[in-house]
């Protein structure tokens, strides 16, 4: 993991005593809360429908055991005894009280972490792949570069007053777990035919009231050009980006107004302009930055461990976690546990902080003292030996996290809605608990297979319900919440934004609509082993709209 | 149409109703009830005071009407805000008594 050095510590340290200045200020009514108000927000502090609200960064996803502790004490200590992880990889607490957010700041410096620009028109936390550095199929370790992105996107001058927020997500393996192509940037990692790390870069995907899937404007980008080249893009954004409009502010904006090909050229010619040199990636550099991120020291075990394999075929609960929360990992005998945070009927998401506790625990003993948090808000164990899943699970189970549901229908990404959210029109977390509730984590669950349903409760689309297979996009319309249903969306390599099935469903409907759509699924599907959105790209979308509101009694039309 | 004035305390960002007195309550209950525009906008001012001393943020009008003898916010994103998360009944206003009566018991359904 990344280690702070003493530029690092002090950066962290003096921002803290910055903000301690702020709020003493406020709190005496010298700042205005016009004037205090994007202080506030840059350290990730929001006044949301109840209270403020904490957003702390966790970049690129990765976590130690002692970090995680020290969010479990501060939800113990400053907050009410849990935290809510985000879609992007961060974590929120929604009860602080302002006058303690400058000692909760300290608390987090102290473990080398922070809620700098998790909020406000600036360079975002850059999230990556939440299996980086440990899954089978990864062509190198993203975090090393998001890291790099992440020192130079500090407090950047230029690029602290962006038209609007800017994110940024790096992929490692040939399957796009960090949904890239959502992303202002995106960015894949690939090797070119003489064996050179690179990336191909994605610009203006997004997601929110104006869904885009990005473009890509280079396939070889050298690894040496990382800097730079987000640099140019970062430059004809602040330029020509829009600023009259809010909603018109996004990059997304400027590349579909633009085009992709004359964004491309405009880059380009930034790109060969300006200051090159300046922020070309010395090896050396990288390579300091990638030691921080080298593979614990596993030393390769059996492909198969007997301990586990006789629990397996003893306990089905056992093996349906192993079926679906197990993924695998670059070192025989080990594996990459996914940790649900999505209990049957729970909140997405949502963490005690004694299942913090929990967690790091199982990291510090089993997982070589490494977490992950995935954008599908999930936590994440990257290196588990096969001989340990029985007792990892054990535990686990004993504090209610042994869900086996990771990928299926009842994973679902849902944002915090109307019951936190100020911008929220409708609520998100109560569908996804009915829906939780109704698909379960049982043998239909496992035969539904593979489907990712994903909820927002307003436009913005924090919930990423336009790439869910199934979404999900809460309105409020004549005083009722109404559910809107997209099918056919894609955060994948293959990445689509979802199409409208027709008129929304009430509150009432809407879990029953979902079951037409599943069992639809069901009956169109080839066989089991074709999943729901193979099987929606081969038919479209007649079947389902018409099992939707010409044959179920259930529609609001 | 009745109104209540609304904020949240600076200092931790608690909800807050104005009360009858001009002062801020915790409790639902104790919110002052408007009940044409002049009356709102008064106390409308009042509370823009106390955001410029620095005692609440945002101050606003909240639409309320009488649903079986009691006072409760039209708008569900403001029944929510005056009640609490309705997926965490041990947290907001309704784990302390403090929430509009009509939603404690039963509580808002999905």
């Amino acid at each position: 993991m990344y280690r702070y050095d003493e530029f690092d510590a002090a950066f962290v340290e003096e921002r803290v005593g910055q903000f301690r200045d702020q709020v003493a200020r406020r709190v005496a009514g010298e700042l205005t809360e016009e004037q205090f108000r994007p202080h506030r927000l840059m350290n990730g502090l929001y006044l949301q429908l109840h209270a403020y609200m904490l957003r702390i960064a966790v970049p690129y996803g990765t976590l130690s055991s002692r970090q995680m502790r020290k969010l479990a004490e501060i939800a113990r200590k400053y907050d009410r005894g849990y935290g809510h992880f985000t879609t992007r990889q961060n974590l929120q607490f929604n009860w602080p009280a302002l006058k303690d957010v400058p000692d909760i700041l300290a608390e987090l410096g102290s473990v080398e972490m922070h809620a700098i620009q998790t909020s406000g028109n600036c360079i975002r936390n850059v999230t990556a792949d939440h299996f980086a550095g440990a899954a089978a199929d990864e062509i190198v370790d993203p975090r090393p570069y998001a890291e790099i992105m992440r020192q130079w996107s500090s407090l950047h001058p230029e690029f602290s007053f962006l038209p609007r927020k800017f994110k940024i997500a790096v992929n490692g393996g040939p399957k796009d777990r960090a949904v890239i192509q959502a992303h202002d940037i995106g960015l894949q990692v690939v090797r070119n035919e003489r064996g050179e790390i690179g990336f191909t870069v994605y610009v203006g995907g997004g997601l929110g009231r104006t869904p885009m899937i990005g473009h890509k404007i280079r396939d070889f980008l050298p690894e040496a050009d990382l800097l730079a080249y987000t640099d140019a893009i970062l430059r004809v954004y602040n330029l020509e980006g829009r600023r009259d409009n809010k909603y018109k502010a996004r990059i997304k904006i400027l590349v579909h107004e633009k085009g992709a090909a004359a964004m491309r050229e405009a880059v380009e010619a930034e790109f060969a302009a300006h200051n090159r040199e300046g922020l070309t990636l010395p090896p050396e550099e990288i390579a300091r930055i990638n030691a921080y991120f080298a593979l614990p020291p596993l030393e390769p075990k059996k492909a198969l461990s007997e301990r586990t394999e006789r629990r397996r075929l003893k306990d089905a609960k056992f093996s349906n976690f192993l079926q679906s929360n197990l993924s695998p990992h670059k070192v025989q005998g080990y594996g990459i546990v996914t940790i649900s945070l999505k209990p049957i009927g729970g909140v997405p998401g949502d963490a005690t902080a004694d299942q913090m506790d929990a967690v790091a625990d199982l990291a510090e003993e089993y997982s070589s003292d490494e977490l992950r948090v995935s954008h599908e808000q999930n936590l994440v164990l990257p290196h588990v030996a096969f001989d340990d899943l029985p007792a990892v699970y054990d535990r686990l189970a004993s504090v209610g996290l042994a869900t086996p549901n990771a990928g299926l229908v009842t994973d679902i990404i849902a944002c915090p809605g109307l019951d936190y959210c100020a911008l929220a029109t409708a609520r998100s977390i109560p569908v996804a608990q009915r829906l939780s509730e109704h698909f379960g984590d049982g043998a239909r669950a496992r035969d539904i297979g593979p489907l990712k349903i994903k909820i927002s409760g307003c436009i913005n689309a924090c919930g990423h319900h336009h790439v869910g297979h199934i979404g999900i996009l809460g309105l409020e319309r004549a005083g009722e919440e109404t559910y809107q249903i997209t099918l056919g969306g894609s955060g994948d390599e293959q990445a689509a934004i979802g199409q409208i099935t027709g008129p929304g469903f009430s509150s009432e409907n809407v879990v029953d609509a979902i079951e037409t759509i599943v069992s639809t699924y069901m009956s169109q599907r080839r066989d089991g082993s074709e999943d729901f959105l193979s099987t929606y790209r081969r038919v479209g979308m007649t079947p389902f709209k018409e099992a939707l509101y010409e044959r179920s009694a259930g529609s609001d039309i | 149409m009745s109104d209540i004035i609304t904020a949240n305390r600076l200092i931790d960002g608690i909800v807050l109703f104005q009360d009858s007195g001009g002062g801020w309550a915790e409790d639902f209950a104790r919110a002052a009830i408007y009940a044409d525009a002049a009356a709102t906008k008064a106390a409308l001012d009042l509370a823009k005071e106390d955001e410029r001393r620095d005692l609440i943020v945002e101050p606003y009008a909240v639409a309320v009407e009488l649903r079986n003898g009691h006072y409760a916010p039209k708008a569900l994103r403001e029944l929510i805000r005056a009640t609490g998360p309705t997926v965490r009944l041990d947290l907001g206003k309704q784990a302390q008594g403090q929430a509009p009566v009509l939603l404690e018991k039963p509580h808002v359904s999905v």
